[in-house]
């Protein structure tokens, strides 16, 4: 068992071969890149099934080959996958396993075999997951809350098999997800080098801790939910499922409670969002401070506001069960608990804003992206407001004012955040430099592109046409503009969809024939870019650990020689 | 410098969106004005604070860009100036929020004199169900349900004889009296969606939800289910005809009630009909009354 | 340091503390943090349990489907076998050398006969006619007691691992994740028992 600052008693766990090294690795770095690089696969195994229920949405008719079922299929597969084995694997298990040894001056995690086992039952998860595709039926189309009863009865797609894939996965990756959180929470609290106190620890790793703690405490929610449908779908209980008719023939479940799942899943869903956001706010201030060469304004506040925001997110669930038939009285508490936690919302934007005043701001593809995520997340974050606030949100709930929103907030941001640390990391991890025009190229398109995708759902949306949904048909409400709004929205997505191979090509071919990286190219103070080796070798920090004397921000400090100072630099 | 121009344009060209594009609220058919004023002064507030936010970082960009020679302030927190965005965030956010319960209030509590109104939900259609004289909806419960009596009444519930029932019709209701609107489903969850209403609610099997609206406005309008139900969500439609009182009392004389389908039923089904009614010694069934 | 002083530390500002070797050992804050999820786990399973059995009469529904397990002798002395082998354990986390490793042993071998009694319990729970699906109380009862036994295997599974590394610091682990099963456990059984 390692103990905090042993650095120097510890075994490190040497790899001997190839597949030790980089295949049954316990090294936080290598297991980060197969987090991120298996997350990014099945996250476009995601972005695929977009392009093509964009091409239903879009042209409706012309592609006989989706039906209905399938289009339901691609919705469910492309919510779950995009939110938990994209975003929550990449941003934790990838951006944790990689930033917070690096961040706070660890060798590795403090448990580097169930770091590895977590990757492996990753792994798993998206195996079954996948499975899924091809068991008879198909993958489950019930969307992706899952809701029962009809995700396990007939007349909805995948009701069979690909309902018990999909939870069966999903247990799996609540297993891994814990292995991994359970590292990242006590990493962050153990294995901090000298000098490294909490507060002067980057947001990125604030981030990713308080998303951790969140994510082993909601995800159990899911864990049991996913167990106790399995038990109704296979064992014939009825946690969940009343007296019903299905298709004619009465079932012999009764008296199951279909609400008691729904505040079950956003017990977990509701967090989650955070769990995705939470990292992403981390790691975009730090970009922001370090390419706009200034301190992140209000510290303090910045990392108060991500734990209340991780706490206040446990007491709101139900915003999403507005007009679920759940006792309407719950509807004023939840509102009011939903927009208090806009205030330490509010005010991570302003410290950004505030960041960017007065700073000296360099405009390289990583600070792009990042400010393009101020500019989504104020949009998403304010769509949020109409959501929150109970009676507005009952015109607007299942509709595609709801599509919009959440994915300008927890779609399009969280990516925009993900795509700006890959650019600020890449010289890192790789040792080399990526082209910088195709970046610019690949930014705006994903930016301009994103924008026009989900600008216009929001009006869609208080038109009033509904999510969900495989074709609009001839509805009174509904004019003909609509069905032409509908196909450029598909035209930008699939733009953005082509736009997207800028990004691999740029990644891979750089990684063999770009240009030899500077260790610190962006002049950065925190600890990360301080390594003795660049891509940093096993064990981080070479023959002793650093030692920090300051926080991670003394970026353009009066009197200093340079525009920062390094974290270990001692004080005079 | 790109950045900047983008996202001004970005801030104008949303709002010019906003002002003209053909999309907006259906126009109106019920008495949930104070929905759509909430949703006004949220917009307001946000449009407000989404132009302020977003031209202030665009001016920031410029003024502060990177330049030979120029350096950034350094400057750890400004409390004051926390605690003062801090209180103006709040007072915004209660400002959007006193609106909002205030309508959500009158939306939980149905007028006592309101009329009732089931609605049935099943893959994929809607039936609907009016409490007949009496004014009150007969028991019910999916497990009565036979080839004739498709909504599943109980044969044995007095109250149940009136009930008027539209299995495959249009819902009727007059224009400008309140309506507590009563949901019940077959299968599984659906939700009882009709945009000019603004009002809508989940459908959920083994419990009875309700809400209430008063319709403002005659005419016909589409009922769309608002909760994924399976694969025929998207088909699963209906229409509301909101009508004068007269018109409507007449429509509502030429429906057939509960006791006229029991009566015309063949004996062999209502035999069904009534084992199933004594099936179960303790009858599992809702009633509101 | 209290947590509220760390947590306001102005830490731009004049050197802080350099040392912080009192920390507790990263596997204990490990555990203590997973005995969260676990709780989170089970406090979610209760209010499940609670709602589901609270569900008819709140509704004013006429008929009740939750009809309550008897509570058979066995659930006692299987209760009584998992405080006897938290107490084994504790004599083990408090002795050293050999002493230790024997009374983490002892602890073992009644956790797993706690296992095989839950196994009985089941057993003779199925024989009565109380299948899982028959009622939710039932379903309840066998979702519950499965988790909480998963846990006892995952112990057993760890405390094999102990064994194997001959590390003390393991043996004290166990102990204390066997405390917090036999709580878990007495919960769970007044749930159980009560209702
Ligand atoms: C260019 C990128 C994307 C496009 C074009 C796209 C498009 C869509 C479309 C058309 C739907 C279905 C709308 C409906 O019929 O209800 C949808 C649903 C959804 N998307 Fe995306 N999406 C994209 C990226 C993302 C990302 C990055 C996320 C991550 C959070 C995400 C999460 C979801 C979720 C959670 C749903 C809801 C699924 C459900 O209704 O069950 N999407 N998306
Ligand atoms: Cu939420
Ligand atoms: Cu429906």
């Amino acid at each position: 068992m390692a103990t905090t600052l042993a650095d120097d008693l510890r075994p490190l766990h040497h790899p001997h071969s190839w597949v030790t090294r980089y295949v049954w690795s316990q090294d936080h770095k290598v297991i980060a890149i197969q987090y991120s690089v298996t997350a990014i696969s099945i996250g476009l195994v995601a972005l695929t099934l977009s392009a093509l229920m964009r091409l239903q949405l879009g042209f409706p008719g012309v592609f006989p080959a989706i039906q209905p079922d399938n289009y339901l299929q691609f919705v469910s597969m492309h919510g779950m996958i995009m939110v938990v084995y994209l975003l929550t694997a990449l941003l934790l298990g990838g951006f944790g396993n990689y930033l917070i040894p690096l961040m706070i001056g660890a060798r590795d995690m403090v448990f580097p075999f169930v770091n590895m086992l977590s990757f492996w039952f990753y792994l798993l998860s998206v195996i079954v997951l996948v499975v899924g595709f091809f068991v008879p039926g198909g993958p489950t189309g019930a969307g992706w809350t899952l809701y029962p009863p009809q995700a396990i009865s007939e007349g909805t797609p995948g009701h069979q098999w690909g309902i018990a894939t999909m939870l069966v996965s999903l247990a799996i990756f609540v297993v891994a997800f814990t292995m991994g959180g359970l590292n990242y929470v006590t990493t962050v609290l153990q294995a901090r080098t000298r000098g490294m106190t909490l507060m002067r620890m980057p947001l990125s790793v604030w981030g990713i801790f308080t998303a951790s703690v969140m994510g082993l405490l909601a995800f159990p929610a899911l864990f049991v939910a996913a167990i106790m449908m399995l038990f109704d779908h296979f064992a014939g209980t009825s946690f969940f499922m009343p007296m019903m008719q299905s298709m004619g023939r009465v079932t012999p479940t009764e008296g199951g409670s279909p609400l008691l799942f729904q505040h079950l899943f956003w017990f977990f869903g509701h967090p989650e969002v955070y769990i995705v956001a939470l990292p992403a706010f981390g790691i975009v201030s730090d970009l922001i401070s370090v390419h706009a060469r200034r301190n992140i304004f209000g510290y303090r506040m910045m990392v108060w506001a991500i734990t209340i925001i991780g706490a206040l997110s446990f007491l709101v669930w139900a915003h999403h069960m507005y007009v679920s038939g759940m006792n309407p009285y719950f509807g004023f508490f939840f509102a009011t608990s939903t927009l208090i936690i806009a205030i330490p919302t509010a005010i991570k934007v302003y410290n950004w804003l505030l960041t960017l005043w007065r700073g000296d701001i360099h405009l390289r593809v990583p600070m792009l992206f990042a400010i393009a995520f101020i500019f989504t997340f104020i949009h998403g974050g304010l769509s949020g407001l109409f959501l929150g606030n109970v009676s507005v949100d009952v015109p607007l709930s299942d509709t595609f004012f709801v599509v919009a929103h959440f994915h300008m907030v927890m779609g399009v941001s969280p990516v925009l955040v993900i795509f700006g640390a890959i650019y600020h990391w890449y010289p890192k991890i790789t040792g080399r430099m990526w082209n910088e025009t195709l970046g610019k190229l690949h930014f705006w398109i994903t930016f301009l592109g994103a924008y026009a995708i989900f600008l216009p759902m929001h009006y869609l949306g208080i038109l009033g046409v509904p999510r969900r949904y495989y074709a609009l048909g001839e509805t009174g409400f509904i004019p003909e503009s609509v069905h032409l709004a509908n196909e450029w929205i598909s035209i930008a997505a699939l733009i953005v969809f082509a736009g997207q191979s800028l990004f691999f090509v740029n990644m891979i071919w750089s990684l063999f024939k770009g240009p030899r990286a500077d260790p610190n190219p962006w002049g950065a103070a925190s600890l990360e870019w301080l390594t003795p080796q660049t891509p940093p070798a096993h064990g981080n920090w070479g023959a002793k650990l650093p030692v920090v004397y300051r926080w991670a921000y003394d970026y353009s400090v009066p009197g200093a020689p340079r525009d920062f100072i390094p974290q270990t630099e001692p004080r005079a | 410098m790109p950045i900047a121009v983008a996202i001004t344009v970005l801030v104008v060209a949303s709002v010019a969106f906003h002002l003209f594009s053909p999309w907006w609220r259906t126009p109106i058919a019920s008495n949930w004005g104070s929905i759509d004023s909430a949703l006004d002064v949220t917009l307001w507030i946000c449009a407000a604070a989404f132009i302020l936010l977003n031209l202030f970082m665009a001016w920031a960009l410029v003024r502060y860009r990177h330049r030979p020679g120029h350096r950034a302030h350094y400057e750890p927190e400004n409390a004051s100036l926390e605690k003062r965005l801090t209180v103006w965030t709040a007072i915004g956010i209660a400002g959007m929020l006193a609106p909002g319960l205030a309508a959500w209030g009158k939306y939980v509590s149905v007028p006592k004199e309101a009329a009732l109104v089931e609605a049935v939900g099943q893959q994929w259609n809607w039936s609907f169900r009016y409490p007949g004289p009496d004014g009150v909806l007969g028991a019910a419960s999916v497990k009565y349900i036979t080839p004739d009596n498709q909504l599943g009444l109980d044969p044995l519930d007095p109250f149940g004889r009136d009930d008027l029932l539209v299995e495959s019709g249009d819902l009727h209701l007059p224009v400008g009296k309140p309506v507590k609107v009563v949901l019940r489903s077959k299968d599984v969850l659906h939700d009882f969606y009709v945009p000019e209403f603004r009002a809508k609610m989940d459908l959920v099997p083994g419990i009875v939800t309700y809400f209430w609206l008063t319709p403002t406005r005659t005419g016909t309008f589409d009922i769309l289910c608002a909760e994924l139900c399976g694969t025929g969500h998207h088909e699963m439609r209906g229409k509301v005809v909101i009508e004068p009182p007269k018109d409507f009392a007449k429509w509502q004389s030429e429906q057939t009630s509960f006791s006229q389908i029991l009566a015309e039923a063949p004996p062999a089904a209502m035999s069904i009909l009534l084992l199933k009614a004594n099936a179960c010694t303790v009858p599992a069934s809702w009633s509101n009354r | 340091m209290t947590l509220l002083a760390r947590l306001t530390e102005k830490s731009w500002e004049g050197p802080a503390p350099l040392d912080i070797r009192d920390r507790p050992s990263a596997g204990a804050v490990g555990l203590v943090t997973y005995f969260a999820v676990a709780l989170v786990m089970f406090s979610l399973l209760i209010a499940a349990y609670l709602m589901r059995m609270g569900l008819h009469s709140a509704m004013g529904h006429a008929s009740d489907d939750w009809t309550p397990m008897p509570d058979p002798p066995l659930l006692w002395v299987n209760s009584t076998i998992l405080l006897l082998s938290s107490a084994a354990w504790e004599r083990a986390r408090r002795s050293v050398g050999g002493q230790a490793t024997h009374w983490a042993m002892i602890g073992a071998m009644l956790g797993l006969a706690f296992l095989c009694g839950q196994l009985l319990l089941w057993r003779h729970y199925a024989q009565g006619g109380y299948y899982l699906g028959a009622n939710p109380a039932n379903a309840f009862f066998y979702l519950l007691t499965a988790l909480h036994g998963c846990h006892i295997a995952g112990g057993l599974a760890a405390t094999a691992r102990a064994f194997a590394l001959q590390s003390l610091r393991a043996i004290g682990l166990c102990a204390l994740y066997w405390h917090f099963l036999l709580a878990l456990w007495i919960i769970l059984a007044a749930l159980l028992l009560s209702t």
